[in-house]
């Protein structure tokens, strides 16, 4: 079936925000937002795919019109960008994190009942 | 919210989702297709500004002022994170020599493969941001290496030299400066020749990569190695790479 990959993009990331949603923890949340987030790499890397392609560099081959046909470099750079993005957002959210742990002695996110320090 | 109604909320959304997914889904391009026509017109620009790595061309040249927000999110990411876990009141930060994060407690056999494996892994770091735009690679991709090869001396058990290989104010002036390498190029260049232009944007990506994640996993460290609180009844020196709380419970590891 074609549109496999495309699904399982969003089983991924419905997997994810499941985890969320259900998260005790909230170092769980952030890795299960890192989950949610994977679905978009899997999406953008299935729309360039292209049946017998290959990489997208041609220090050794000719380029399309010559040689074998490549994968889409658009999003493969755009996957990039969003991995870089996912990872600096983890990183601020687990320091926000180390934050309330030290502030609330608490990382449930069911004990932390107002907004107040 | 209590978690039945939560689940019940959370059934009902998903649904809709998975729904209104599935009908856009069905609506994409077949899989593995071949009609892709703004990877043709990015390929063949490409090729013409003379970049072989098609990625970084889309990266650094066609895309170069997406790029230019992503290193800006990149930046402000690790100045909030570093803004997040500095000092606060009634906590003080030890001297990095006061504890013994011994050599002693990590085995020989992993204190000499971090030793040896580290002079490698910044050397591949290096390979990957120079060649980054006639190989797969890249300034984002080397940065990374580098910026997690120097911590394998923190795995080999010597934080101490951790600390004086990455003197952490002077990674912080090394990001900023980078960025900035980064936003005169992207904006003074435009227009002119790709060639030179990629390879020395990569390279301040490397940097300024390396220098954040170095700067991340520093503060992370200073969280759970230096800082403890000066309040009475937290006089215990656990020590030797515990974290702050577990140092307080008594676990050692």
């Amino acid at each position: 079936m074609s549109v496999l990959p495309y699904l399982t993009a969003g089983w991924i990331m419905l997997a994810g925000l499941y985890g969320i949603v259900t998260s005790r923890d909230l170092i769980h949340a952030v890795v299960c937002l890192s989950v949610t987030q994977s679905g978009t790499y899997v999406l953008l890397l299935a729309i360039g795919h292209r049946y017998g392609a290959t990489a997208p560099v041609f220090s050794d081959r000719p380029p399309p019109p010559a040689g074998p046909p490549v994968t889409d470099p658009v999003v493969q750079a755009m996957a990039l960008t969003d991995i870089v993005v996912g990872a600096t957002v983890t990183a601020l959210l687990l320091a926000l994190a180390v934050q309330v742990a030290r502030r609330r002695g608490t990382l449930d996110p069911g004990a932390l009942r107002s907004l107040e320090s | 919210m209590r978690p039945s109604p939560r689940l019940l909320l959370f059934a009902a959304g998903a649904a809709g989702t998975a729904a209104l997914f599935t009908a856009g889904v069905l609506g994409l391009p077949g899989f593995g297709g071949g009609g892709h026509p703004y990877a043709d017109r990015a390929v063949r620009h490409a090729v013409q500004q003379g970049t072989p790595n098609a990625v970084a061309s889309v990266t650094f040249d066609q895309r170069a002022f997406d790029t230019l927000g992503e290193e800006l999110i990149l930046l402000s990411a690790a100045l909030g994170a570093v803004v997040l876990l500095r000092a606060v009141d009634g906590e003080r930060e030890d001297a990095g020599g006061a504890h013994r994060h011994g050599p002693a407690e990590v085995p020989d056999a992993l204190r000499i493969a971090g030793h040896l494996l580290l002079p490698p892994t910044l050397l591949v770091g290096v390979y990957i941001v120079a060649h980054g735009h006639q190989s797969p690679g890249g300034g984002f991709q080397g940065g990374v290496v580098l910026g997690t090869a120097v911590h394998l001396l923190y795995l080999a058990g010597d934080y101490p030299a951790l600390q004086r290989l990455r003197p952490l104010p002077l990674v912080e002036s090394a990001e900023a400066a980078a960025a900035a390498a980064f936003v005169l190029p992207a904006l003074g260049a435009a227009g002119q020749a790709a060639t030179g232009r990629v390879p020395a944007l990569n390279a301040a990506v490397g940097v300024e990569v390396g220098c954040a994640l170095v700067l991340l996993i520093g503060k992370f460290f200073d969280q759970a190695l230096l800082l403890r609180e000066t309040g009475p009844g937290t006089g215990d020196e656990t020590g030797g790479g515990t974290g702050r709380r577990e140092g307080r419970a008594g676990g050692s590891p």
